[in-house]
């Protein structure tokens, strides 16, 4: 017998890259769902800086994704903000995709806390609300009964927050080291293979769409080191928020630097290490070239030691719209399966 | 040579000094001096750990001296480095005094720059090494890195260390 098809509706809360992602996702996948999981996914409602778009019976993917080519134009309702739309549109899931501000987590802390204080679940791929206020808004799930999910945050689609809580479920984890930023990557494998110095190839990353004008984020460190918060808090139980990590980016790195590293048989990686002993850092190090932690251009990689399983290496993309939605599918459904 | 010895003193005042003096009567030179004062052997004495580098021909004369002071020697040997590792360091490696840099590891007695690579583009351009490492023990090793780390820091010049 054919189980019941569960309606769960949608939010989608910055409709940026990753947040027309979802809409792709859901539009692609909407079928296999159903079948497999019994799951009929709607989006109730989208909203972003330019505009809001709500129906409570769904709205169309195909019409939705329009508005990223400009073949569809935004429109704002007069009665309702974004705030009011996670508030009173019914739904059951918000996911939230604005972009990470570090400093106030805003505008997603905000809209978190509201979906929460409503009773919505939340799917996040924004690293600021939980790398400033991770208890604050774990706590508040927990209260309220309602799921606080963030598995794009972290490497993208590379799964490791649920690797690490399900299926590593029982083991004590000693320390994960890893790659958690595709743009140093990309600049450091590149750097490393054609011996071309750092502000070449920047400007090449930046060319393809790999870096932001303005790479700060990248390059110095801080998007490794929100990320490593995370971990920390995550996998770790610390309260850590990006202020107790010690940071180093890979502006400083040469290509005579990469030479010499190659010549001892070792590539330059920048590496985001949280272990046991509570010390969280972000830095170049240098990486056996037979380790499993080498991967090259935008990948992310993660190792993962343990007490019982030894080490667990995942690699995978690190960004991408249909990368970071595959993590946010995934989440969404894990709170129904 | 450099020399690693293990000796007992009694568990009175002033043994150390008594134990230290004949090495630098030969002419030798103290390291290192691991002195761990609350651990004792069995027989109530204070174990010691040295380092010291002196003429190989006199090393029989010490371990006598020693002995006539009432110091067992329960062990000599020619330090070995063991363990070992790849450190890179970039910045203005040769103007701010690379032969300190070195030093800082070398006069530890435990841990030596046994290997560097050096490549140096141009006279005001950012230099880079690669150093290899090499100390008696891991814990030595890893206080060899935070050494160099902290001189480095000074001089504004960055350690990639390996994971």
């Amino acid at each position: 017998m054919k189980p019941k098809t569960k309606t769960v509706k949608i939010s989608i809360i910055g409709f940026g890259y990753v947040g027309a992602g979802v809409a792709e996702v859901i539009r692609r996948k909407r079928e296999d769902i159903a079948r497999k999981y019994g799951l009929d996914l709607k989006i109730a409602g989208i909203a972003d800086l330019s505009g809001i778009f709500v129906d409570e019976d769904g709205l169309d993917e195909a019409e939705l994704l329009k508005l990223k080519t400009g073949e569809k134009k935004w429109e704002r309702p007069d009665d309702m903000t974004t705030l009011d739309l996670i508030r009173d549109v019914e739904h059951d899931v918000m996911v939230e995709t604005t972009p990470t501000n570090v400093i106030t987590g805003e505008p997603g802390l905000t809209h978190i806390i509201t979906a929460l204080e409503s009773g919505r679940h939340v799917v996040t791929s924004n690293k600021g609300p939980l790398a400033l206020e991770y208890s604050r808004l774990t706590n508040l799930a927990a209260k309220q009964g309602t799921e606080l999910k963030f598995e794009a945050s972290v490497g993208g689609a590379m799964p490791i927050l649920s690797l690490v809580r399900e299926n590593l479920a029982g083991n004590g984890v000693l320390s994960i080291q890893g790659i958690l930023n595709g743009t140093c990557n990309y600049i450091l494998t590149r750097m490393a293979e054609e011996g071309l110095p750092y502000e070449h190839v920047l400007k090449e990353a930046q060319e393809l769409g790999l870096a932001e004008a303005d790479p700060s984020k990248d390059v110095e460190g801080v998007d490794t080191a929100v990320k490593l918060v995370i971990l920390a808090n995550a996998v770790f139980g610390m309260n850590a928020t990006y202020k107790d990590v010690e940071v180093a980016g890979i502006t400083s790195i040469t290509s005579d630097a990469l030479q010499l590293a190659e010549e001892a048989g070792y590539v330059i990686k920048l590496i985001g290490e949280v272990n046991t002993e509570g010390g969280l850092k972000v830095r170049p190090r240098l990486v056996p070239k037979h380790d499993p932690l080498n991967v090259s251009g935008t990948l992310n990689v993660a190792t993962i030691k343990t007490d019982l399983a030894g080490d667990i290496t995942v690699i995978g993309k690190g960004a991408g719209p249909v990368e970071a939605a595959s993590a946010i599918l995934a989440d969404i459904i894990s709170i129904y399966v | 040579m450099k020399i690693s010895m293990d000796i007992e003193l009694k568990d009175i005042p002033g043994q150390l000094v008594l134990a230290l003096k004949p090495v630098s009567g030969l002419g030798g030179n103290i390291l290192s001096v691991l002195h761990q004062r609350d651990k004792k052997t069995p027989a109530g004495r204070i174990p010691v750990e040295l380092v010291i580098e002196i003429a190989e021909t006199r090393l029989e004369r010490l371990v006598e001296q020693l002995e006539e002071q009432g110091v067992s020697v329960v062990r000599t040997g020619e330090v070995r480095l063991r363990e070992s590792m790849v450190v890179l360091l970039i910045g203005h490696i040769v103007h701010s005094d690379l032969g300190e840099t070195i030093d800082s590891i070398d006069s530890t007695g435990f841990a030596e720059i046994v290997g560097l690579s050096l490549s140096m583009p141009g006279v005001d351009k950012e230099s880079s090494a690669s150093v290899t490492l090499s100390a008696i023990g891991k814990k030595e090793l890893d206080e060899a890195l935070k050494i160099l780390e902290r001189t480095a820091s000074k001089k504004d010049i960055t350690v990639i260390p390996p994971i």
